[in-house]
């Protein structure tokens, strides 16, 4: 293997490993934040007792997950100029502004008053203390809006000319409000809603069902993280819809190829399942749904899509002989897990929220079950995972779309051995950290008990 | 005075408070050695509420690198190639250390995880040395700005040696920060004592990495790089003395002074070069054939006009609420 296919190995890694901890942070953060909001006004003694040490069971978790986040996101600021110093130089006049404005506007803020908000329980006065957390929760959406403008404009370039060889930028407004920021953004922020609240959903079942003394508190996490979830789940549905819609202007390359839609068809049938040969462009086998693509994308059962071989020959026109289809199969199917782990968790929420609500005098009925729910938590990882899968291996052969190829970005002075070394390095530092974080999580969540002694 | 020379001066700035700030983290976690585990607790704790925030200042100089500078962003952090992962490799073990080392009341978890700090304090101290050498020595850039050389060009007698100078340094740092922070008698007296020596041992580490600067680079064609060197060995050697008399805040206040004034040196002493090219002078990354458009660098001056004194009025703040020294605990 050469040096560019291990940086792109190297590169999904760390950033799919890089995100199974953003959208907890981004997600946790305000479930943190709005518990001790409930804990600042509550009224009654004990309950503020019992509040305060759920408000620092939770944040503890949190600051595990957002240690891990932390550290693994340094390694992709450096990764794009170790790796990818041509596409830094290419890209550098655009690309840096969001990276910069990231670490100006959120890492300062996210840093500074983490500190203040573990080490300041008796420096500061409560309200203080609760501000103090909506703001490390505002700095972590912040950061991501500010990297998913940057990643934005790899999927969809404006406000930017080329100039001498590189991509210049003509206007940050542009960059700010591109079209694509919105679905890219409003996405990933309600994936962070879903996936921190159903954490906390499962580890307010598993207390229910293992933990007797604590199991009252529980109950009102598992209801508060039931509503906090549907409405991420929701909000991903509702614009993972939209930005697909949007996508058929904005990228029909990448659309067709996740709908495996070899030729232009109009209306267009939308495939369940299909058998994807990528070398002889078409599909061998495929059961499908007439008219349905059509409707999904233009609410209507008729309108032409382009398919990939059109597309194809169009780019080719454009951009001169070379092969710009993506890995149709593989994004295929990523969009129908992550479809389909999204319809999951939903039925799963819908369940559990009729258990936590309309059941509660005999919830001890399903603590069998209760315990049985950490099994479910890797499902919202799994969506997050294939959802950037498809929103980076969907730009391929592109780094960023239309401009810059990847296999241009590369560091010319890398060599396959320099690769290999941090690949396997990275991967085990990464995998025996996992280990430990999880191993002192779950410790952490056995050993201690909500009650109301102080 | 052109936007280039400004973001010129904002990364000197952010390279500055990162030495200055990081410099004592590093120092108190290379302090950590041969220290009992209830003392390596205090220890943290007096870095604990401000670590991560003094970190954002290497993330912030690497991002505004990236948007002024793209094409120094690109050459230095490829050339860093391996260093920079052992770096990574430091700092994500000391990261996630501070946070997991309490998470268990287990005395072998907690001594696995002090290592970690030691070890991800020690690494990047070093490297940082190493890499603002090489910056200045000289590297095999060739005319398309890629690095000609490999990991072991790198690792010169002259750039080791930078890096141990910033290792003492940063230990010297960080002792007189602890002095600051610190409540325990015993752990003080045992700083003063360490402070004799390392403020001795940073000085002649200053005056071997002087010398060597002197044959090595060019730092003799810049007489006020020079001078700013010389007074930062003035200063100390100042701190020294300070150190030996228990005088704590002037102490610290003279490393602070004394670390700033060695990076302002370096980046006079590069100017207006950002990576200097051994082998040929004209194939040196500057801040003209590096930098971004005048349009960027006009926004991002913009931005950082803002946002920089809001984040040093709230990052004062902090260290104004955590003034107060961490007792020892039983």
């Amino acid at each position: 293997m050469d040096a560019l296919i291990l940086s792109r190995l190297q590169f999904a890694i760390t950033t799919v490993y890089h995100f199974l901890f953003v959208p907890v942070t981004l997600g946790l953060s305000i479930f943190v934040a709005l518990l001790e909001m409930w804990y600042v006004q509550s009224g009654s003694y004990e309950e503020r007792i019992k509040l305060k040490k759920l408000v620092k069971f939770f944040g503890t978790i949190f600051l595990i997950n957002f240690a891990m986040g932390v550290v693994t996101g340094i390694v992709q600021e450096f990764h794009f100029g170790m790796n990818w110093s041509e596409y830094a130089r290419f890209m550098g006049d655009i690309f840096g502004a969001p990276l910069a404005l990231e670490a100006l506007t959120a890492f300062f803020l996210e840093s500074t008053f983490i500190g203040l908000w573990i080490f300041g329980w008796d420096k500061l006065s409560e309200k203080l203390h609760c501000l103090c957390i909506w703001i490390v929760a505002f700095g972590s959406n912040l950061s991501a809006f500010w990297i998913l403008v940057a990643n934005s404009f790899m999927q969809h370039p404006v406000g930017y000319e080329i100039e001498g060889g590189r991509a210049v930028m003509t206007s940050l407004f542009d960059l700010i409000t591109n079209p694509y920021i919105f679905g890219e953004y409003t996405h990933a922020f309600f994936a962070g809603i879903t996936t921190g609240g159903f954490l906390v959903i499962i580890v307010s079942a598993w207390k229910i069902a293992t933990d007797e003394i604590s199991r009252e508190m529980f109950i009102h996490t598992l209801r508060r993280a039931v509503l906090f979830t549907f409405v991420g789940i929701i909000g991903v549905m509702g614009s993972g819809h939209l930005h697909t819609q949007y996508l058929a202007s904005a990228n029909p390359m990448k659309l067709s190829s996740i709908e495996a839609l070899w030729e232009t068809t109009d209306p267009a049938p939308f495939a369940i399942v299909a058998d994807i040969n990528q070398e002889q462009r078409r599909n061998d086998f495929e059961i499908a749904v007439p008219k349905l693509f059509s409707f999904m994308l233009y609410n209507s059962f008729s309108g032409e899509v382009k398919g990939i071989n059109e597309l194809q020959r169009e780019a080719m026109e454009k951009y001169g002989a070379g092969n710009y289809i993506p890995d149709v199969k593989g994004l295929f199917w990523s969009f129908r897990i992550m479809v389909g782990t999204g319809g999951l968790l939903l039925g799963i929420v819908f369940v559990i929220g009729v258990i936590a609500f309309f059941l509660r005098d005999s919830i001890k009925k399903f603590l069998c079950y209760f315990k049985l729910m950490p099994l479910l938590l890797p499902l919202p990882f799994i969506a997050n995972s294939v959802g950037w899968y498809i929103a980076e291996a969907g730009r391929q052969p592109w780094i960023v779309v239309s401009l810059q190829k990847t296999a241009q970005s590369i560091s010319p002075n890398l060599t396959s051995w320099d690769v290999w070394a941090t690949l396997i390095g990275f991967t085990a530092i990464y995998l025996f950290l996992a280990v430990l974080a999880v191993f002192a999580a779950v410790q952490f969540i056995n050993r201690t008990t909500i009650s109301e002694e102080e | 005075m052109d936007l280039n020379i400004i973001w010129f001066i904002l990364i000197a700035v952010l390279f500055t408070g990162f030495f200055i700030l990081e410099g004592f983290d590093y120092g108190v976690g290379i302090l950590m050695i041969g220290k009992s585990q209830s003392e390596r607790t205090q220890l943290i704790r007096a870095i604990g509420p401000v670590w991560d925030a003094n970190e954002v200042w290497m993330i912030t100089a690497g991002g505004a690198s990236f948007a002024a500078f793209p094409h120094f962003y690109a050459s230095m952090f490829s050339t860093f190639y391996l260093a920079l992962f052992l770096m990574l490799l430091a700092l994500i073990m000391r990261g996630v250390a501070f946070e997991l080392r309490g998470k268990l009341d287990n005395s072998d978890w907690r001594n696995f995880w002090d290592g970690a700090i030691i070890f991800g304090s020690l690494v990047p101290a070093l490297l940082w040395g190493v890499a603002m050498a090489n910056l200045l020595h000289g590297l095999p850039i060739d005319s398309q700005m890629h690095y000609a050389g490999n990991f072991f060009d790198l690792l010169s007698p002259y750039a080791l040696l930078a890096g141990i100078f910033f290792v003492l340094l940063f230990a010297f740092h960080g002792a007189n920060f602890l002095s600051l922070r610190l409540a325990d008698g015993r752990l003080l007296l045992d700083l003063q004592k360490k402070s004799r020596f390392l403020g001795i041992s940073a000085w002649l580490a200053y005056l071997i990495f002087v010398v060597a600067l002197v044959f090595e680079t060019d730092v003799m064609s810049k007489f006020t790089g020079v001078i700013i060197f010389a007074a930062a060995m003035g200063v100390l050697s100042a701190s020294w003395s300070f150190a030996r008399e228990g005088k704590q805040k002037a102490a610290f206040i003279t490393t602070t002074l004394t670390i700033a004034m060695t990076t302002v040196g370096l980046f006079v002493a590069l100017y207006p070069r950002l990576m200097v090219s051994s082998l040929l002078p004209e194939w040196s990354l500057t801040i003209y054939n590096a930098a971004s458009t005048p349009k960027t660098l006009f926004i991002m001056t913009i931005a950082a006009v803002i946002f920089l004194p809001v984040v040093l009025i709230y990052q004062s703040w902090t260290y104004k609420i955590f003034k107060e020294r961490v007792q020892s605990i039983k």
